[in-house]
């Protein structure tokens, strides 16, 4: 048998190895500076498009510290092989991208390369946004480079050998970068046709919601089955979808535009952000990303039908009979912190969702509902927003265990969670955005 | 039959195990400085403090005090002698109507304990969960700001004023 110590040595000299023979294939010259253009020199329509282009791509959600400079950069993104801080993209001339000419700002959205020739992480989801048109990708550009330029110096990563080395991710796009726009399919609608191109490209969908191999990769044979950022689990939103009702075309776009669905609650966590992005783009688009997830989940089965049709039944008979506790402590908690609200016939989203319809507890995955429980949703300034108390400060990470694990068996009707007060501890540990409060 | 530890004093309270603090605290003990708002711990007027934290003692079951300490506004001052948090409050003339000010007060005390020199910011995203009616809320960030001020300069004795 081999030791996990010489696979790790296989696995290293093999990325460096394919490194080294890709690097010459995918070795990209730098782009000449230029000096940054001046805001006016930009078509005043060409910048309102990209701004609704970049709101499409959630540029902002990764691009932007809570409470710094718009798209100054610096956030942390972790990922399995360390901590990668998001660049600097206001056109600001020494630390921003304010001496990219067009065509290294298209460069980079189509191969993941700089103005300097160095290869970008795919942290950045060149992989999708490579589908993204010249028109969009110079209407992007259009809007980013009239932003108000930020100073502020890129961090450097905190990642471990061989990925720290750009070399390799040479070898990774040679295995895993595909170039090209996506091929319009004509005996679909325009709607539909639209969609893809948009969830497909620019707004990286399943940058989240596919799973990843051992090197980042989105595994391509199970798109949108679900994923992994930032310690929430990215539903599966396709036909593997644990939603206790099924998605359809209308409570997609709902979903999406208004950041909540009767049926299935309101977006949170890492959603939280592209759902406040897409209530601002053009309805058109929302409506055609709405009709293409709606065939990626499919039509749901009979059997799954029926489910959802019960799923809404006991939603509706517990509304008129609230939270008959029982006496174990999950219970109780549920009736004295829980109940008030999701046991109530407010409807959301000034209402909690009741929870027999709740996306969080049908999860095979415990982490949603624990990271919503310990942090709450916190009121997002400045905008109509949902809002719940979280939890941490007055429940033990025993008693939220007790809790979920009561939730999943009365409402979720699935299988118990395993380790739950295990995944509970983590989540206080590492649930860094939520939770922080002396850094707004 | 559960022995709950409030402002240092323990009570034997008779109530069902999901009662929530606020009740208890309220209808058995008379400590009314905590509020009754929304009862959905969505505008903090029954904040207090559970071993250091601001807690919603509406949402707070009993079940989840056995062993820990309860501190409402009544234990940290008195109208005599105001703590420096009540003290600053009353400075800076911060309640308007004063429903929300009691809910404040225990989570900027909170904030205090475990920084003693917030920014406005801080403040801010710390308060942001406790909502005020009338608006006073510039007042309110002052007085954290006096509090902090008067924690740290130990001037902590009440200003002197005339009685009303």
């Amino acid at each position: 048998m081999a030791s996990p110590r010489i696979i790790g040595s296989v696995v290293a000299t093999a990325v460096i190895a394919g490194a080294i023979a890709a690097v010459a294939i995918v070795w990209r010259p730098a782009i000449a500076a230029i000096d940054p253009p001046a805001p006016q020199s930009f078509d005043s329509a060409l910048v309102k498009h990209g701004r609704d282009l970049a709101a499409i791509g959630n540029c902002n959600d990764c691009h932007t510290v809570r409470g710094a400079k718009d798209f100054a950069g610096g956030l942390p993104v972790p990922t399995p092989f360390g901590t990668i801080y998001s660049s600097n993209i206001t056109p600001d001339a020494e630390t921003g991208i304010g001496r990219w000419s067009e065509a290294a700002f298209r460069r980079a959205m189509q191969s993941g390369v700089n103005r300097d020739g160095q290869h970008l992480y795919p942290t950045f989801p060149y992989d999708h946004f490579t589908h993204v048109s010249d028109d969009d990708d110079r209407a992007l550009y259009a809007y980013l480079m009239t932003r108000q330029p930020v100073r502020a110096p890129a961090r450097a990563n905190d990642l471990a050998f061989p990925f720290n080395q750009r070399v390799a991710v040479a070898g990774w796009k040679v295995l895993f970068l595909r170039h090209g726009t996506t091929q319009p399919d004509s005996t679909k609608s325009a709607e539909w046709n639209r969609g893809a191109y948009l969830v497909e490209g620019l707004a990286h969908c399943g940058a989240c919601h596919t799973p990843r191999n051992a090197l980042g990769a989105e595994k391509s044979q199970a798109s949108f089955a679900g994923g992994d950022v930032d310690n929430w689990h990215a539903y599966a939103i396709n036909n593997q979808s644990s939603a206790p009702v099924p998605w359809d075309n209308d409570a997609l776009f709902q979903y999406l535009r208004q950041g909540w669905h009767p049926d299935h609650g309101v977006a949170r966590g890492p959603m939280a952000e592209v759902v406040s992005n897409l209530s601002e783009v053009p309805e058109s688009d929302v409506r055609a990303i709405a009709t293409y997830m709606a065939g990626v989940f499919g039509p749901p089965t009979e059997e799954r039908k029926l489910r959802g049709d019960e799923a809404l039944a006991r939603a509706s008979s517990s509304q008129v009979q609230p939270a008959n506790g029982g006496t174990t402590t999950g219970a109780q908690l549920y009736v004295a912190a829980c109940a008030p609200c999701h046991a109530t016939d407010r409807a959301p989203p000034f209402g909690g969702i009741n929870l027999a319809l709740s996306s969080a507890l049908t999860s095979p995955d415990a982490r949603n509902a624990a990271n919503i429980v310990l942090s709450g949703i916190r009121p997002s300034a400045g905008e109509r927003s949902p809002i719940m108390p979280g939890f941490a400060d007055s429940m033990s990470d025993g008693q939220i265990a007790a809790l979920l694990d009561y939730l999943r068996t009365r409402f979720g009707n699935q299988p118990a969670w395993t380790n739950t007060s295990d995944i509970v501890r983590d989540i206080r540990r590492t649930q860094t955005v939520s939770l922080q409060r002396d850094q707004p | 039959m559960m022995t709950l530890k409030v402002n240092g004093q323990d009570h034997k309270i008779d109530a069902d195990p999901d009662t929530p603090l606020l009740y208890v605290l309220r209808e058995d003990l008379k400590l009314n400085a905590a509020k009754f708002g929304c009862g959905l711990g969505q505008c903090g007027a029954c904040t207090v403090i559970v071993d250091g934290k601001a807690v919603l003692s509406c949402v707070t079951p009993l079940l989840l005090l056995e062993g820990k300490k309860v501190t409402t506004l009544e234990g940290l001052g008195t109208v005599e002698t105001p703590a420096p948090i009540q003290r600053a409050f009353i400075e800076e003339q911060a309640a308007q109507c004063g429903y929300c000010i009691a809910g404040m007060m225990m989570r900027a005390q909170a904030l205090l304990a475990r920084n003693s020199k917030p920014t406005d910011a801080e403040i801010r995203a710390e308060l942001q969960l406790n909502l005020c009616r009338c608006g006073t809320h510039m007042r309110i960030l002052r007085a954290v700001h006096r509090a902090s001020h008067l924690m740290q300069t130990a001037d902590a004795s009440p200003a002197q004023r005339s009685a009303p």
